[in-house]
């Protein structure tokens, strides 16, 4: 199967980061049409109709989400555009914001005008700066000729797009706690519910999507429903941007159909480097438990193929491991991205990952002993489902999974036999 | 863009970062609604790094009083995020990613070539001239580009001994020709900085 680029359209339209450029290939008349001859509801409907599932990691569906804004309420309401991207092995966003970026604008555009919000905040991170830069120069020329801003194509609605720059803490990509850092408060997650689209940014309705998944969008209403829900699997429709990194021969962005099996997408990527062996994948970055190369081979990539092997697709960021690759090196690299990232709110994920990156750290430096196995287990089983968000399971599952599949990797390390 | 240096020492501090950016301090507050102005604090905060170099007292005294926040929460603030640096380092920031993508390949093995093309000791330290500090940054968002790193946040990939004393040179003539790059940190960009390594790939 070979890729198919409605994201990553820029590949074969070269300058589409252009205003003259986009525009010339269709840009912003779908927010004119939406905006001009549709209702907000028939938008919403479009949107669920095709099938669309946020990139962002859950996979929720996005018209779904657009529809739980509650009508006849008498506040704001917010668009904010998740441009975090912070995931270890995920760099798709900053290749949109960088080459397609009126596109996910043009989206984010729609899905104001779909909920009834007058104001978008693209929230990248403090890392994104040049690319920030970029962006506002786009979100200016775009509004100088009239596809955002007041009176809309000649409408009363009316958008304005900010660009809102986050300041190193992948924390801040979870949603809520997003919400919060764009408030000015620290950067720590929210309980839910109340969820965003009831209470979100300033106690107002509001929708955080993926840059990707609103990228979808524009495509999705020039083209139709019926023709991205016929792309990919039932349950899992359209295409999905794989980040491949680690030990392939081309590491990139492939656009593929979901559902495209794996081996696929690593021949994509030039197969694993240096004529050697695949050992494992990390599916969704450091998040994902690991998943051995035997059932990669067999697996699809769309949400459900991914769950059925114990992991998760998350955003689609695929780590490749070798077959010389050091498990316990592994969980000791991803466990040290969430001891540093852990925003500190709640006991079980400070202490759990300070704990198991000593341990860990140990391990790796030869400075272990057998007993620190076990007590890595232990340590497993002390955070696991105590945390307050996600990031602190997420931790757990590097060292989990490859503690179950890979043993042998950590006993080497403490002189004992392996099994 | 105004260069901070250029500010007369002996203004009151607590105005360097009204002196230096009235005009980006009000775009930013207009971003947000009317009494949101605390929203703005990342925004200012990266503005008060530019006018006073780094995170002073001063300078989170300032960003509290012009967005009516209380010092103690924008100084919390501060402390969350790890691109306010409140202690002094280099005129160049080097964030050099050693996370596990990028070690897959090869990123931690060339980190010692890093800190020595920049002529700093070890990770977390600055050169004796003052001019770089290297510091080791979790994942980019580059990682099909490794060994990468940004420098005053922006990117340079496909790092290479040769690229690596390419850029050195180039950031050196940079600082020598006495050329306002600004403090590290929103305003000191060097983007494309080098002739043939382009700092932020060139949009296709
Ligand atoms: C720890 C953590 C980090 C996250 N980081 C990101 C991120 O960088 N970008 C993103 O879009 N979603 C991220 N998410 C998911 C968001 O919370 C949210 O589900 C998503 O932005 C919703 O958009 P979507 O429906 O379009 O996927 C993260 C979630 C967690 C728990
Ligand atoms: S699990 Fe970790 S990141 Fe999440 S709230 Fe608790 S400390 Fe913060
Ligand atoms: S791991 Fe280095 S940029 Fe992602």
């Amino acid at each position: 199967m070979p890729e198919q680029h409605i994201v990553l359209r820029h590949r074969a339209i070269p300058h589409l980061d252009r205003l003259d450029v986009y525009v010339a290939n269709g840009g912003y008349v779908q927010l004119k049409r939406a905006v001009t001859s549709m209702t907000p509801a028939e938008v919403i409907d479009l949107v669920k109709q095709s099938g669309l599932r946020g990139r962002g990691g859950a996979g929720f569906p996005t018209g779904l989400k657009w529809s739980f804004v509650p009508a006849g309420i008498d506040k704001p309401r917010y668009v904010v555009v998740n441009n975090d991207e912070s995931e270890p092995g995920t760099f798709k966003d900053h290749e949109i914001t960088l080459s397609n970026p009126h596109q996910f604008i043009e989206g984010a555009a729609i899905a104001a005008y779909a909920i009834g919000a007058r104001d978008v905040y693209i929230y990248s991170r403090g890392e994104f700066w040049d690319e920030m830069v970029h962006l506002k120069a786009c979100i200016a020329e775009a509004r100088a000729a009239g596809h955002l801003g007041q009176n809309l194509f000649g409408t009363d609605y009316g958008v304005e797009v900010h660009v809102t720059p986050g300041a190193g803490a992948y924390i801040c990509g979870e949603e809520t706690a997003l919400l919060n850092s764009l408030e000015g408060e620290l950067g720590q997650p929210r309980l839910k519910p109340p969820f965003p689209a009831v209470a979100g940014l300033y106690a107002c309705p509001t929708v955080v999507n993926n840059t990707e998944t609103l990228a979808n969008v524009p495509q999705i209403m020039e083209r139709g429903p019926e023709w991205y829900k016929a792309i990919g699997t039932e349950k899992s429709p359209g295409t999905k941007i794989i980040s491949v990194s680690g030990h392939v021969a081309r590491p990139g962005n492939y656009e593929v159909p979901l559902g495209t099996p794996f081996a696929e997408v690593l021949a994509l990527a030039g197969g694993v480097w240096q004529g050697r062996a695949m050992k494992a994948l990390l599916p969704a970055g450091a998040s994902a438990p690991v998943i051995p190369a035997e059932t990669a081979m067999g697996m699809n990539c769309d949400w459900e193929s991914v769950a059925a092997t114990g992991s998760i697709l998350g955003s689609a960021s695929f780590i490749v491991l070798d077959e010389t690759t050091d498990m316990a090196w592994v969980a000791y690299k991803t466990v040290r991205f969430f001891q540093h990232e852990s925003c500190g709110k709640c006991s079980p994920c400070r202490e759990g990952t300070f704990w198991m990156k000593k341990i860990l750290t140990r391990v790796v430096h030869g400075e272990a002993t057998a007993a620190d196995i076990p007590l890595l287990g232990d340590v497993v089983r002390q955070i696991d489902s105590k945390c307050f968000c996600p990031l602190g399971e997420f931790a757990l599952s590097a060292p989990r999974s490859t503690l179950a599949q890979f043993e042998g990797d950590y006993l080497g390390h403490v002189g004992a036999p392996r099994p | 863009m105004p260069d901070p240096a250029a500010v007369p020492p002996a203004l009151p501090p607590a105005d360097r970062l009204q002196r230096a950016f009235a005009a980006e301090i009000a775009a930013a507050v207009a971003k947000y609604p009317a009494g949101r102005q605390a929203s703005a604090v990342l925004d200012l905060l990266y503005l008060a790094q530019a006018a006073y170099g780094r995170i002073t007292t001063e300078a989170i005294e300032e960003v509290a009083a012009v967005l009516e926040m209380d010092p103690t929460q924008v100084r919390g603030v501060v402390g969350f995020y790890s691109l306010f640096k409140e202690e002094p380092h280099g005129r160049f920031v080097i964030h050099y990613c050693t996370d596990l993508p990028c070690a897959l390949r090869g990123a931690d093995a060339f980190l010692p070539r890093v800190c020595r093309a920049f002529g700093v000791p070890g990770p977390g330290e600055t050169s004796p001239d003052g001019l770089f500090s290297v510091e080791e940054a979790m994942c980019l968002a580059a990682c099909d580009r490794a060994p990468m790193m940004q420098v005053n946040l922006s990117y340079f990939h496909d790092l290479t001994d040769e690229r690596l004393d390419g850029i050195v040179a180039a950031l050196k003539a940079k600082a020598a020709a006495g050329e306002a790059v600004g403090p590290p940190f929103g305003f000191g960009s060097v983007r494309g900085v080098a002739e043939g390594v382009p700092s932020v790939e060139a949009p296709s």
